[in-house]
Formats: C-alpha cells, sequence, structure tokens
C-alpha cells in the first residue's frame, strides 16, 4: 500500500467510489460483512449524537462545540481498529473515536457544559485529554511512543491534528523527533479543507500534508478520509507498520468540515453553496451505506430505527450531564497541585469566609 | 463628529484611520482577513487595504511574532493578532527573545516595535485556555509595553497610541466588555498617552485600582459602598506598563486606602506592583495595609466552575468594607 501510494506519485488511496462501489479490490480490507454493518452503526450513531449536540448548543443547554459533520469515516475507522490498550491523543474532532475509547457522551456533554469531569474519561484507558493549543498534542504522543518502545510493549499511538495544525511548528517537530525514534505513532491529519475560515490552499505552498513525511524520512500516504474503506485499511496497515518497529506513518485523511467551525462560526462568510454541494456528493455515510444497501445488509427503514432508538439514549445521557449538580468551590482548588501550597489553601478559606459574609448580609437586608 | 461605537469597532476605527495615513501598516494572524477576525475586530479592512496589507496567516503564532520582527527591523509596522491571548503562548520565544530586545541588542540599530493584539480575560463561558489573564508575565518582560484599554474611547486612543509607539505594544482587549459598553466615540484621529492612568470618579476614603473588564465591576460596588457613605476613588490604570506611579502615589496619599482589583491570579501580579507603589510612595499616608481582590493562583476554571473564580461587584464591596473597616 505505501509503495503503491507514495505520496510522490500524488495519487489518493480510495476503495469505492461516491456511489458506494468498490473500485480498488486489491486493496479492499478484509473485513466481514457483520464488521463494516457494525462500523457503520457506530458512524450513524456519532453523527446523530454531534447533530443533537449541536441542536443542544442552540438551545442554550451547552456552550461551544466543534461538530465532526462530514467527517466520521476517519474516526469511524480508528475505532474499529484502536485496541483497549492503545493510546489515543486527541485534537477535538474524533467523536467516534473516543467513543470506542470508553467515553461516554455523558461525559463529552458534561465537558462542553462546563465541567473538567468530562475529560476525566473514567472508563476509558490510555486516552488524555482534548488539546485546545493547536498541535501541541502530536509531541506528547511522541512522547508516549518512546515509552512503548522503552518498555517493549505492543502498543501504538494515534494522534490527530486538523490541517491547519500542520502549520504549527509542533507538528514539524512531532513528525521529525518520532522518526528519529522509529516512534510507534500514527499521526492522522484530517484535512477537512478549513482551518476556521482559512482555507488549506493558505495554511503551504506544499501539494497535500502526507509529502511532508519524505521530509521527516517516514511513511506517508494521502487517502480519501471519507472513504470508510480506504481508510480502515490504511490504518490498520500504518497501525502493523508503526507496531512493527520500523518508525510513524503520517496520515493525511482528505475530508471537509460540513458544519461550522464551532457552533459559534458561520462559514457562509468564507465558503460558498456550490463548494458545500461539491462534497456532499462524496458524504462518508451515504458511501458507506450505498455499499451497504448494494449488499442487501441495511435498508433506509433500518436507518430510521436505528436513529430513533439512539435519540433516546443520547437525551437520556444528556439529561444525566444536566443533573450532573453543582461545581464545589475546592474543585477549582484541588487539582491545581498534588501538594497544595498552604497560600492556596488560605484562599479558599477566604473565599469562604466571602460567602458567610454574603449570606449574613443577605439575611439581614431583608 | 462623533459615532456610537463598541469596543470592537472603535478598535477596528483605529486601525482603519492608521491603515489610512501609514503604508508602512500592515494587519495580520489567523482569520482576521476574509473573516475579520473571530471576533470581528478587523472586519472589513481587507476589503478596504487589499490583501497584501490585512491578511490571513498560516496557525502558527511562532511563525506570525516572528515574522513581525522581521518586518520590523526591514521597517513595516505589523499589527499582529493572537486570536487569544492563550494562543500567545507558542509565540512566547519570539517575544521574549526577540520583539523585547532588537532595539538593546542592536543599540537602537534596529527596533522590533510592533503591536500585538489579543482578546484575553474570563467570563465568557469559554473552553480551556480562553479565559486566561496573563498581563503581568508580559509587564515582567523589559522592553514591551502593555495596554489594557476599559472603553470604547480608551481603545481607540490607546490603539492609535501602540501603533504610533516606537516600542513594542501588548494591546490586550477584555474580549468580555468587546460589545457590552457602547458609547460615543471621536470619528476622527485622536490618540491617548500610554502610560497615564485616569482617574474615573474621585473619592475620599478609599483609592481602588483596578483596568479592563473589572472596570465596570469596581464602578457598581462604589455605587453600593456609596450607600454606605463611603466615598471611592477609581483609578483605570488603562497602561499595565508603563505604569503611573504618580496618579496611584497621588490618589492613596489622599485617601489613606488602597485595594487593587484584577481577574488575574494573585501571586507575583499587578495589585503587588501597585501595592508596592503605595508603600514606596505613600508609607506615611496609609491607614491599612494596600489590599489585592485578585482571582485565585489556580488554573481559570471550566464555565461551570467560572463563577468561584470571576470577581462579582459584591466580592469589590466586601474588599472595600474590610479595606475601610481595617
Ligand atoms: C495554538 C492555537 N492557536 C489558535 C487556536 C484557535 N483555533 C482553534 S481551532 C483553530 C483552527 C484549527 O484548524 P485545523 O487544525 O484545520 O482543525 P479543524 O478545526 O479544522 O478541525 C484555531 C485557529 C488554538 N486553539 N490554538
Amino acid at each position: 500500500m505505501f509503495k503503491e501510494y507514495d505520496p510522490i506519485k500524488k495519487n489518493m488511496f480510495q476503495v469505492m467510489d461516491n456511489d458506494g462501489k468498490i473500485i480498488n479490490k486489491k486493496f479492499m480490507p478484509d473485513i466481514d460483512n457483520a464488521e463494516i454493518l457494525e462500523s457503520y452503526k457506530n458512524m450513524l450513531f456519532a453523527r446523530t449524537a454531534d447533530n443533537m449536540t449541536v441542536s443542544y448548543q442552540r438551545q442554550g443547554r451547552i456552550f461551544t462545540y466543534p461538530p465532526n459533520y462530514g467527517q466520521e469515516a476517519i474516526s469511524g475507522a480508528v475505532a474499529r481498529i484502536m485496541r483497549d490498550e492503545d493510546w489515543l491523543v486527541p485534537a477535538f474532532r474524533e467523536l467516534g473515536a473516543y467513543l470506542a475509547k470508553g467515553a461516554t457522551l455523558k461525559e463529552i456533554f458534561l465537558y462542553f457544559m462546563g465541567y473538567e469531569e468530562g475529560v476525566n474519561f473514567k472508563n476509558a484507558k490510555n486516552f488524555v485529554p482534548y488539546a485546545v493549543p493547536i498541535a501541541s498534542q502530536l509531541l506528547h504522543a511522541v512522547g508516549i511512543g518512546y515509552e512503548i518502545k522503552y518498555n517493549k510493549k505492543d502498543q501504538v499511538v494515534y494522534t490527530f491534528v486538523g490541517d491547519g495544525g500542520t502549520s504549527e511548528g509542533d507538528f514539524h517537530e512531532a513528525l521529525n523527533f518520532a522518526g528519529v525514534w522509529k516512534a510507534p505513532v500514527v499521526f492522522i491529519v484530517q484535512n477537512n479543507q478549513y482551518g476556521i475560515s482559512t482555507p488549506f490552499r493558505m495554511q503551504t505552498a506544499s501539494d497535500g500534508v502526507a509529502i511532508k513525511s519524505y521530509a521527516y524520512g517516514i511513511k506517508g500516504i494521502q487517502v480519501d478520509g471519507n472513504d470508510f474503506f480506504a481508510m480502515y485499511k490504511a490504518v490498520k496497515e500504518s497501525a502493523e507498520y508503526a507496531k512493527a518497529g520500523n518508525g510513524p506513518v503520517l496520515i493525511e485523511a482528505v475530508t471537509y468540515r460540513k458544519g461550522a467551525h464551532t457552533t459559534s462560526d458561520d462559514p457562509s462568510k468564507y465558503r460558498t453553496k456550490e463548494e458545500e454541494d461539491e462534497w456532499d456528493v462524496k458524504d462518508p455515510l451515504k458511501r458507506l451505506k450505498s455499499y451497504l444497501k448494494s449488499q442487501k445488509l441495511f435498508t433506509d427503514k433500518d436507518e430510521e430505527t436505528l436513529i430513533e432508538d439512539y435519540k433516546k439514549e443520547i437525551d437520556r445521557q444528556f439529561i444525566e450531564a444536566e443533573n450532573f449538580g453543582a461545581y464545589p468551590l475546592e474543585d477549582i482548588f484541588k487539582y491545581t497541585y498534588g501538594d497544595m501550597p498552604d497560600d492556596l489553601k488560605q484562599q479558599m478559606v477566604e473565599h469562604e469566609k466571602f460567602l458567610k459574609w454574603k449570606e449574613l448580609s443577605l439575611k439581614t437586608n431583608v | 463628529m462623533k459615532k456610537v461605537m463598541n469596543m470592537v469597532n472603535a478598535i477596528n476605527d483605529a486601525l482603519d484611520i492608521k491603515l489610512r495615513e501609514d503604508k508602512n501598516v500592515i494587519v495580520y494572524g489567523e482569520d482576521v482577513g476574509v473573516e475579520g477576525g473571530v471576533f470581528r475586530v478587523t472586519e472589513g479592512l481587507q476589503k478596504k487595504y487589499g490583501v497584501e496589507r490585512v491578511f490571513d496567516s498560516p496557525l502558527a503564532e511562532s511563525a506570525i511574532a516572528g515574522t513581525a520582527v522581521g518586518m520590523s527591523i526591514a521597517g513595516l509596522k505589523p499589527v499582529i493578532e493572537m486570536q487569544f491571548s492563550g494562543f500567545a503562548n507558542p509565540a512566547f520565544n519570539q517575544i521574549v527573545s526577540h520583539v523585547s530586545r532588537m532595539r538593546n541588542r542592536s543599540r537602537g540599530k534596529y527596533t522590533s516595535d510592533m503591536v500585538i493584539r489579543m482578546p484575553y480575560g474570563g467570563g465568557i463561558n469559554a473552553l480551556e485556555h480562553h479565559s486566561e489573564s496573563i498581563e503581568a508575565i508580559w509587564a515582567h518582560i523589559p522592553g514591551l509595553k502593555v495596554v489594557i484599554p476599559s472603553t470604547p474611547h480608551d481603545a481607540k486612543g490607546l490603539m492609535i497610541a501602540a501603533i504610533e509607539s516606537p516600542d513594542p505594544v501588548f494591546f490586550m482587549e477584555p474580549k468580555r466588555i468587546y460589545r457590552a459598553i457602547k458609547q460615543e466615540v471621536d470619528e476622527g484621529k485622536f490618540s491617548i498617552p500610554i502610560g497615564k492612568a485616569k482617574v474615573l470618579q474621585k473619592g475620599t476614603d478609599i483609592t481602588v485600582v483596578a483596568y479592563g473588564a473589572m472596570i465596570r465591576e469596581v464602578q457598581k460596588a462604589a455605587v453600593r459602598a456609596k450607600k454606605d457613605n463611603i466615598s471611592v476613588e477609581i483609578i483605570d490604570l488603562r497602561t499595565i506598563y508603563p505604569i503611573d506611579r504618580e496618579t496611584i502615589a497621588e490618589s492613596v496619599k489622599k485617601t489613606g486606602r488602597l485595594l487593587t482589583v484584577h481577574e488575574a491570579i494573585k501571586t507575583f501580579g499587578v495589585a503587588a506592583e501597585v501595592s508596592s507603589i503605595a508603600i514606596e510612595e505613600a508609607f506615611l499616608h496609609l491607614e491599612a495595609p494596600p489590599m489585592r481582590l485578585t482571582g485565585y493562583d489556580v488554573i481559570v476554571p471550566l464555565p461551570k466552575g467560572e463563577h468561584h473564580f470571576m470577581i462579582s461587584p459584591e466580592r469589590i464591596y466586601y474588599e472595600i468594607l474590610r479595606t475601610v473597616k481595617y
């Protein structure tokens, strides 16, 4: 795969066309129908949850949220391949992968409601919190990769970044270190064509991202990120390559952010309806569904029923998150240090004094 | 002629005036061109002045600051934006190692005078890294000036002064009040000197020093204090560095009491500096220790915990009482 799709050949890796037809049998991943169906369901669940989260935001029930709409096949593929012991070092637009790791929707909602508990991911093993400073997380992934090699573990690190993030120095330093250390890291760049309003062509003069792997002496591949089968194959082979001690892989997943950058963004300011329509044809769920239908594995009716069930489950978890309860004062203090300085303890005491005064002054005023 | 403006309009207006009159002024940063910035501060400027003068850069803050150093050395006047103050951190090396030092290093042959604009501060229900106030860190670097306006009028006048300054200026915009305050602002060109505080309200019992989004909160607390016959003098610092020692000292000599209020954390912060000025310049006039009301020494909490951290008029009033009754 790496040879045939060497980025220097400018040949994007695809397995399935826009109508869900397999056009590249040689590289069709070896997965059975049940697995394909399960993968589709996961992506559908992620999309339904994502859509509902946007509407919760519109109803004022959560704060700013970055939608995944249109990019689901990328996380969808990682979700099926990543194991419990593998590490996930995320950016912030990989919902399907978080759920696969064992994060709950309730936790994800909590975060966007403004509770730090939402990135604690209680039951998820080897899953680091989201990194808001763009691209900074990639270096952490490389450090984790070093530990894996050092202790000779059978693990791999999956880490994500957007196309905008490839402009940051941290991106280049991470690839460079990973290359030198032969760290078992799969870097996945979700090239969704935009960093907020800035189009990809304004981030770099290079022809795509995958080609940059050359300069760091590592493997790279450009993949149709809306093609579930291509993503599955690419991620699987990359993980095996990295685990075998060959070093990191840079996957450029070419996709499109169909939604807004976040719920506070308005894409009509910087892109056209025509462009959006062009990408609509390549929608990752539509394509995989067409495949499933052609194989008589799935119907629109199945989808309707599933979505109804999903919505109930999503809403149930949302309500649970809404009832999470008050945020205790001590929680803003207690995680700052392992060994809390006296000075800080005193600050908390002072705040409690203020609260007592407030209570008293309210009483005496009435 | 005057026009009603909020702080976003006022800064935009200042940039517009300087872009018009000085061909060396170049405005760039992430999403500042086509979109006009995520807070729309630079809206319309690319249309007016073209993509060579107002443009979107790739997503890399260190590169934005570093290239601005080069532009400035070569004679341009960059006005760069850090999308949020929390994302100036990747540029720390360029700012501390070069922006602040080029004049000294080259013995005045080269300068890196530029304006580094950024929205900062909490209270907007934001994600991590979008709510910090780290003005003290920048003010601690020799060679940098740090300006924080609290009104549209001041924002415009100070921005013009910042662009005309021979030194690099950090222009920190309290985003919580970007659109919250509207006032009539002169449409023409005017500037407000950097390094001069402003006495917003005269008073006799206590001096309260603040800046940025805290000013409004202090004003509310002062109204409540007035009902208790406490007369509050309010000073808007407007510039963090160079700090206006004289205005602080004169006021404290008169009132004998000082409370400094800021959103930024306490330890090694601006309030400590203001308190030291009071002790050094007005020691014999003090009737109470200089007091500080600041953020706690913690990471700014996410929205659900932010009320524990943010400073309310009520807390300011409480501290005013404590200081006056000391
Ligand atoms: C260091 C840093 N600079 C700026 C920002 C503000 N910001 C948040 S998302 C974003 C664009 C990211 O674009 P990209 O990497 O393409 O990812 P996408 O949002 O498209 O998934 C920017 C500039 C940030 N979070 N971190």
